[in-house]
């Protein structure tokens, strides 16, 4: 087991030594009482996630950890180049897709995984997107197993959530605690916004002349991740806009103002494919902007992310992103995937089948940590159960072995103890590439478990890059 | 440097922001005035819960109108999720367009707007009855900080004026509203019918407006009908009277022509005729035509001036 402020032995690896200092010198029983402190400025502030319909709190607050996960500048240059070649393959790859598809051409995505997707949106073929972007947003899961071993556990290529997290995460702990930040250690991470907003700019639609107008979409204030929406909206200083704000109107997009219909030029959407144009996507659905799709064919209006980005982020796709590495980029990639066996080839799913007790299965298409096999966690009944539906639909499920995630300490009942992590960096694309050193750090809260989504107990981290 | 757009969801949540808060503030002032008069001894308390429902324009929600208990009023008016004026519904709305419009709410309006916002919730029927006062005081407290957060912390934009405007439009129709409800006790045949002055009528109707020791201030004079009614009515020094709200629903209205090119609409006319008519009218001549006409008609031209806001600015 690697422990990240420990490494392997007892020594303090030199990353952490500012942390292991300020633990020591505050101590676990004045951390404990900080970290409720920490936890009424969330409360007060209103950074919440909304689950509407469970019972009990209808706003509830991911748990925020006190102490920071520390990055060295040397680790973080490895992770930032790697991370920046996965993202330009990744829309590389959605370019591919929806035009020549060279790549199924070539034999190396079988066909059947793209065109009979649920992502893929047909009608997005030969769609010519701004700067040829796809995803602008780009969210990749990283898991870390050693000392230098970092490999991606997912891509999110819609639009991937928990930004404001590492904004505010980073806000308290320079409010609760300055000193730690004093002589400028850490990389600062509030530029995110500005840089969200240039990139949105870059990738005005053709019939924008000046200055865009660019708005955030979101589905409401009952969306869980409403608090994200309007921090985003409020940080670049452009509305938040619902769909109903919304209509179009001679090839364009405009929103309804107190002075009458306003111009929108580029859309940061924080809806799904499904909900963005009743006329193109569900007819049945009362949500969206009818016509908006047309609009954005025909170059009126940009989304960010375009629909059918989905595409590229699915499990079953993500098997062949080191492939699309080197096809599209000629590079060898710089972040390894972790091994993953695909139940949809009959002998890897026979190894999966023979090895449950070992391995993590998932669905393709779930998330959120729902629906998955930890196999040594699991009982017995859960493991034949587990495999009945494996047998059933194969080609449903991937399976991965149990990756043995790094640790970070963590504050727990009983003192500071190590906790599983992962992290979340959000890399933006638009004419070019910007990425903050920092990121989302998820920890499994739970001693020993190594879920770390916020749905299964998982809590928040403040993520650390080092300047020097 | 431009104006910032404002989306019309957005000024449409704002005024309805401020007509909750300040409905939720008068309501509570109403119930205050009926556990005043329920204390008077010779009183049918019911007749006064009557009028209190009817005040809060939710008479309809009581099985029997007549037998209105206080432990009824208490669940209907502050606690009943289900009633759209009940205290802890406007609050709860309140809130929701709040949120729903983070972006255009400074942080610290924000935060007042969230603080407590689940306690009516939690509370059940026999603690908020054991405690009415106790809730009622907080309840206006509410109203209290979540004005001032915005006084003291809005920038001076349209959002600002959208709050100002449904915060006043809900003020003179909730004063309108009381007044008709006791407009019976207000007139000046009521001395010679009832054979006495009946001051604790006439006070009852200050306590729901929160002013009886204002109303000395202004009048230094014993209670009258006639003084009271102009109170409510036509002052200009009184925050809650009709003339009061309209005169600021008026300069609403004229900053928001300001920002928007100096277009005016129907609600800029049916405010200034409003304000220009309270300006000239006096109480003899109100009375002379009839107190309740007059009440029922400027109830009326409030909610035509509410629908006509609506058109103005695309809601």
């Amino acid at each position: 087991m690697f422990d990240e402020m420990s490494g392997s032995g007892d020594a303090i690896r030199s990353p952490y030594a500012r942390i292991a200092d300020w633990i020591d010198a505050v101590g676990v029983e004045r951390l404990q009482q900080r970290s409720a402190e920490a936890e009424a400025i969330f409360r007060r502030i209103g950074i919440t996630f909304a689950v509407y319909g469970e019972g009990g709190d209808p706003e509830r607050l991911i748990p925020f950890d006190l102490v920071p996960r520390v990055f060295s500048a040397l680790e973080w240059q490895h992770l930032d180049r790697g991370i920046r070649q996965r993202a330009r393959a990744l829309n590389a790859f959605l370019y591919d897709v929806y035009h020549r598809g060279e790549i199924m051409k070539a034999g190396i995505v079988p066909e059947h995984l793209v065109y009979r997707n649920a992502a893929f949106v047909p009608a997005m073929v030969g769609v010519e997107p701004p700067g040829r972007v796809y995803s602008h947003i780009v969210g990749i899961d990283i898991v870390r197993t050693g000392e230098s071993s970092f490999q991606v556990l997912e891509d999110n290529c819609r639009t991937p959530s928990g930004v404001s997290y590492m904004l505010e995460n980073r806000e308290i702990m320079m409010r609760m605690f300055p000193d730690l930040f004093a002589g400028g250690g850490v990389q600062p991470v509030d530029g995110y916004a500005d840089e969200l907003l240039r990139t949105l700019k870059e990738v005005a639609p053709p019939a924008c002349k000046g200055e865009p107008n660019i708005v955030v979409l979101t589905p409401g204030s009952f969306n869980s991740a409403y608090y994200e929406h309007s921090f985003l909206a409020d940080l670049m200083g452009v509305p938040l806009v619902e769909a109903g704000d919304l209509f179009v109107d001679e090839g364009r997009v405009w929103m309804r103002t107190t002075r009458g219909p306003s111009l929108v030029d580029v859309i940061y959407r924080r809806i799904d494919d499904d909900y963005i144009d009743p006329l193109a996507f569900r007819p049945e659905s009362l949500l969206g902007v009818p016509g908006l799709f047309d609009v954005y064919r025909s170059g009126g209006v940009t989304l960010c992310s375009a629909p059918g980005a989905g595409v590229a982020d699915d499990k079953a796709i993500y098997v062949f992103v080191p492939e699309m590495i080197r096809f599209y980029l000629g590079e060898t990639p710089i972040l390894e995937n972790v091994p993953t066996w695909r139940c949809a080839l009959g002998d890897e799913c026979a190894h999966v089948l023979d090895n449950l007790e070992d391995v993590v299965v998932k669905e393709v298409h779930g998330s959120g940590g729902y629906g998955m096999l930890i196999g040594p966690k699991a009982t017995a009944e859960e493991r034949t159960a587990y495999a009945e539906r494996i047998r059933k639909s194969p080609s449903e499920f991937i399976a991965q072995p149990t990756l043995d995630l790094s640790t970070v300490p963590s504050l727990g009942p009983d003192g500071v103890g190590p906790r599983h992590v992962d992290l979340r960096p959000y890399c933006l694309v638009g004419s070019q590439m910007r990425l903050v050193p920092g990121g989302l750090t998820r920890v499994a809260l739970r001693q020993g478990s190594l879920v770390v989504n916020s749905s299964q107990g998982g809590g928040v981290k403040d993520t650390w890059v080092l300047a020097s | 440097m431009t104006e910032r757009l404002l989306l019309s969801r957005t000024a449409a949540d704002l005024y309805w922001l401020a007509r909750y808060v300040e409905r939720a503030d008068s309501t509570a002032r109403l119930i205050e005035m009926g556990s005043r008069m329920a204390m008077i001894p010779g009183r049918r308390s019911t007749q006064e819960w009557r009028s209190v429902a009817a005040a809060a324009g939710c008479l309809d929600r009581f099985e029997d109108p007549d037998g209105i208990t206080e432990a009824a009023i208490v669940r209907t008016l502050i606690l009943d999720n289900e009633n759209p004026s009940s205290i802890r519904a406007c609050l709860e709305r309140a809130r929701a367009n709040g949120r729903s419009v983070r972006t255009a709410l400074t942080i610290q309006l924000w935060e007042v707007l969230n603080d407590g916002w689940r306690k009516l919730e939690l509370m059940d029927p026999t603690e908020a009855l054991r405690d009415l006062s106790g809730v009622l005081d907080w309840v206006k407290l509410r109203g209290s900080a979540i004005r001032g957060a915005s006084t003291s912390t809005m920038l001076r934009d349209d959002n600002y004026v959208f709050l100002g405007l449904g915060g006043y439009v809900e003020r003179a129709d909730m004063t309108l509203r009381l007044l008709d409800v006791k407009s019976y006790v207000l007139l000046p045949e009521m001395d010679v019918v009832g054979g006495g002055r009946d001051h604790h009528q006439w006070t009852s109707v200050l306590h729901a407006t929160g002013a009886v020791r204002t109303y000395h201030h202004l009048y230094h004079a014993d209670y009258s009908p006639w003084n009271i009614a102009d109170f409510l009515i036509l002052s200009s020094k009184f925050p809650r009277s009709a003339a009061f709200s309209y005169a600021k629903i008026l300069r609403c209205l004229e900053l928001l022509s300001e920002t928007h090119n100096g277009e005016e609409h129907a609600c800029h006319r049916t405010a200034r005729d409003m304000v220009v008519r309270l300006k000239a009218l006096k109480m003899g001549e109100i009375f002379r035509d009839g107190l309740s006409e007059f009440v029922r008609g400027s109830i009326s031209t409030t909610q035509r001036l509410n629908s006509e806001i609506y058109e103005a600015y695309h809601f």
